[in-house]
């Protein structure tokens, strides 16, 4: 009983990760939540006694993936704009005027 | 129109492929009867290998393995091949700041240690939970620590390649050993030993620290490439 509670409460933590990086505008927040969706998953498959698929999750889904996406938005833009897109608009009624 | 055949189609892939998963009836108490058992019991006996999971993913299914390194190295080969750039234009790095004091030497402790774990990973892949991948993977970490923390730390492409040519090139000799000798691609070769000894299941740890360098290398690959691309 005691294991299910527990299994199902890292659940429903991954899934709230899992929408606050969907409805999150910041791209880094974002990241970061999916980062945390990949360590409780790693507890998860621990929990559920797959040490092998706990040690890949967190190595790569904990750490090299949340890198890989924070130098790739290092690269690109941090927000999800909307007021850039906007801006855009505007530039282009200014221009049709 | 489109949409309509679009959605058509999609029901017929969906059918069949709910035919398909409703044909394998998973979880019913038959299903346990398998090959699992083989697996375990052989395992065991016959490989002298604790951790079963390495026995499968190394000696039974062997050449998926094979398979899923290959595909690691081509992803690797593609993303150098997008992002790289020729030796003297990527000397500064452009995107990183300057570290404090406190992380730097922090980093250079941890770095050593970050190393053991994954070589302690992977050597030990078929007497506890890890194996090539993960102790690759570890390694690959204690490498980004580095280059983000020292902005002129460099890794030489040159050997990255070498080391993860050699690795690569011994899993196939290994693995055509075992055709050659005993009649099919990675048949153990070696004798397997004690079971939870550090030399026990054969060929299995041998394969599992090429792996192991094979990963290392090119994630680092990939990691350095990415770092030095400017945007």
């Amino acid at each position: 009983m005691i294991f299910l509670i527990s299994v199902i409460t890292i659940a429903l933590l991954m899934v709230g990760a899992a929408i606050y990086a969907i409805w999150q505008k910041d791209l880094l927040f974002a990241v970061i939540a999916s980062g945390v969706i990949s360590l409780i998953l790693s507890i998860l498959f621990l929990i559920l006694q797959a040490p092998d698929v706990a040690l890949t999750e967190a190595a790569i889904g904990v750490a090299l993936t949340t890198i890989i996406f924070i130098i790739t938005i290092r690269n690109t833009v941090r927000y999800e704009d909307e007021h850039d897109k906007k801006a855009k608009k505007k530039k282009v009624k200014n221009i049709s005027k | 129109m489109k949409k309509y055949i679009v959605l058509g189609l999609l029901a017929v892939l969906g059918y069949y492929l709910m035919n398909v998963f409703l044909l394998i009836d998973f979880g019913m108490p038959h299903f346990a009867q398998g090959v699992k058992d083989v697996y375990l019991s052989s395992s065991e006996n016959v490989l002298q290998v604790s951790n079963v999971v390495t026995a499968i993913v190394v000696n039974f299914r062997g050449f998926d393995t094979l398979g899923e390194v290959t595909v690691l190295f081509l992803s690797a080969t593609a993303m150098s091949g997008i992002l790289y750039k020729k030796r003297h234009d990527i000397g500064d790095r452009s995107i990183l700041f300057p570290a404090s004091s406190i992380i730097r030497a922090g980093s250079k402790m941890l770095f050593p240690t970050i190393t053991l774990l994954g070589v302690y990973v992977f050597v030990h892949g078929h007497l506890s939970p890890g194996g090539g991948f993960q102790g690759g993977t570890i390694i690959a970490t204690g490498f980004l620590l580095m280059l983000l923390t020292y902005q002129n730390y460099s890794v030489s492409h040159n050997r990255l390649v070498w080391v993860e040519s050699i690795a690569g090139i011994l899993f196939v000799v290994i693995g055509l050993a075992g055709y050659f000798m005993k009649g099919s691609f990675l048949e153990n070769v070696l004798p397997v030993g004690q079971l939870n000894d550090l030399f026990s299941g054969g060929v299995i740890g041998i394969i599992y620290v090429l792996v192991g360098f094979k990963v290392a290398a090119e994630l680092i690959g990939i990691i350095y490439t990415m770092l030095h691309e400017k945007g």
